[in-house]
């Protein structure tokens, strides 16, 4: 029996509103509550346990930070074309208020963080979305930030890792955001011409023009348990086909089934099964 | 609103197709080229080889249809995944024959089903953009219509790309980004001129090469200069050496939105 299933949100506690300055103070960022299971969890536990929930493996979203915190080996991470900053080239209406506020709740300039560090030792590129930013949209930033890494990787004959988390192209940036998808597609294209290896993390959510990229681009392509993985999106499709569409449709195991994820790894497995992979392609630990 | 008229004006349901511009370009030397070798033979992609001006050339267009059998039958020219498997099949064949491709693009996107998800849209759509990338072959594509786009792009990953004055080319449609920005999509023709979707939009970024003129369909002479112009510019390309070629339109496309 999970011990913490009994203990319900402090919100439903019986008479909680009259009872408040009563209660001991308890930080509302202690509990957490699963979306899938409705099991509370202390926040400390779910951090240990890499994010998962330890009762129904529900993966909570990770930020790129954390992305890179999970799979970078500890002070390895080195961060490149950290200075890059959108602009609205386009001059699209509130696209400057939407990249401040943006800016302003996950502290980033853009929607993908890059860099190399080691992972269990071996040296490896490393790229991950920031979902919280702009919905992990692709603009020119997020485009030439991954074409940057992918080049990089090419001259220093690194793999790359790509955690992928995106709604799709930036709309904001009109047919510029578009084009981020052949530019990092040619720069994954070089890469791979290169003989190097490229292994894709698919997470909750990947979607649009980063589905129909680089996500899908990778030599080996991983995703997350349950990660919501489309070219269009559900509300899209049942929108244009007027039907409901079924439940587990467009998730990672779905796409696992249909033969476009070559493996589903659950998040406390991920870096072991990255350093295993890596391995087997006979990397190592390389001085930049 | 101009720019909602150019959009109007992409969707008339009279305007020539990738067919017309096939037959009346190619005339009897076409030979359509059909399946993608997987799955099925999806014909919103119209493809096959043909004689132009007396050089041999792979041709694939996204074909909406002319009359509404055929629409129903083209899908409206949203094409599945075989249809860009297709696509990249007749590319590669072109490849192996050092042979130029041409593209027609003209649908209003790739299309969002059950089925497309399926069978991997998003996969199939990249895979054409990183193999167009580095293709060993002379790529032209022209825009004579919607070009909606992912669905359209994995079509236009050319050397050049040019659009006829009525043509549009936009990551979203007006409409889907105006419900997505202002819940409306009655603010369509104010997303249209936002997004900047037109084709002397898209010239004055940069992102196309060209502006062509409208043809007729009993224009002889229109279609000849077009015939001309896309000939000369394939021996261009030709000339190059496919290495470099490759390379140069790796750098048309990285440059494209750099203002950093």
């Amino acid at each position: 029996m999970d011990l913490f299933a009994f203990i319900k949100p402090k919100n439903e506690l019986e008479g909680s509103e009259d009872k408040v300055e009563n209660q001991p103070y308890v930080p509302d960022e202690m509990w957490i509550k699963c979306p899938e299971c409705n099991t509370m969890l202390l926040s400390t536990d779910v951090e240990e346990n890499f994010h998962v929930c330890s009762h129904c493996n529900h993966h909570f979203r990770l930020n790129a930070r954390q992305r890179i915190q999970l799979l970078a080996d500890k002070d390895t991470f080195v961060e490149m074309d950290s200075e890059l900053e959108s602009k609205n080239i386009i001059d699209f209406p509130d696209y400057n208020k939407k990249l401040e506020k943006s800016k302003e709740q996950t502290g980033e300039k853009d929607s993908v963080i890059c860099g190399t560090c080691n992972i269990s030792g071996i040296t490896t590129t490393l790229i991950c979305m920031e979902p919280g930013f702009m919905m992990g949209s692709m603009g020119t930033v997020t485009g030439e930030k991954v074409t940057r890494a992918f080049e990089y990787a090419t001259e220093h004959m690194l793999p790359v890792v790509v955690c992928a988390a995106s709604g799709g192209a930036r709309m904001q940036e009109g047919i510029l955001s578009l084009m981020q998808m052949a530019k990092t597609s040619g720069a994954v294209k070089k890469h791979s011409d290169a003989g190097l290896l490229y292994i894709t993390v698919l997470t909750d959510p990947t979607t649009g023009g980063v589905t129909a990229s680089f996500a899908m681009e990778g030599d080996i392509i991983l995703a997350e348990p349950k990660a919501l993985i489309a070219f269009a999106g559900p509300r899209v499709i049942e929108q244009t086909i007027r039907q409901k569409l079924p439940k587990d449709f467009q998730t990672a195991e779905f796409v696992l089934q249909k033969g476009f994820v070559d493996k589903v790894v659950s998040r406390q497995y991920l870096k072991d099964t990255l350093r295993h992979i890596l391995e087997i392609h006979n990397y190592g630990e390389v001085q930049l | 609103m101009r720019a909602f008229d150019k959009v109007l004006a992409a969707r008339d349901a009279n305007k020539l197709t990738s067919i017309d511009y096939i037959n009346n370009m190619f005339s009897d030397s076409f030979v359509e080229l059909h399946g993608d070798r997987n799955f099925a033979d999806d014909k919103a992609v119209v493809g096959g080889i043909g004689i132009l001006n007396g050089m041999p050339v792979t041709v694939i267009g996204l074909e909406k249809g002319r009359n509404t059998r055929e629409r129903m039958e083209r899908n409206f020219g949203m094409a599945h995944p075989e249809g860009y498997r297709k696509a990249l099949r007749l590319m590669k064949q072109a490849e192996k024959f050092h042979r130029p491709v041409l593209c027609f693009v003209d649908t209003s996107g790739a299309y969002c089903g059950i089925g497309a998800e399926e069978r991997g849209q998003g996969h199939a759509i990249a895979t054409n953009l990183m193999e167009m990338m580095a293709l060993k072959t002379p790529i032209l594509s022209i825009f004579i219509g919607e070009g909606g786009s992912g669905g359209a792009l994995a079509l236009a990953v050319a050397d050049e790309v040019w659009m006829l004055e009525d043509s549009v080319y936009s990551v979203i449609s007006p409409e889907g980004c105006a419900s997505i920005l202002w819940k409306d999509s009655t603010k369509a023709p104010e997303a249209a001129e936002k997004l900047k979707m037109t084709a002397q939009d898209l010239f004055d970024l940069g992102v196309i090469e060209r502006v062509l003129r409208q043809p007729k369909a009993e224009d002889r002479k229109m279609f000849e200069s077009l015939k001309l112009l896309i000939c000369r510019t394939f021996e261009k390309n030709l000339a190059v050496d496919v290495d470099e070629l490759a390379n140069l339109r790796y750098e048309r496309f990285r440059k494209l939105g750099n203002i950093f």
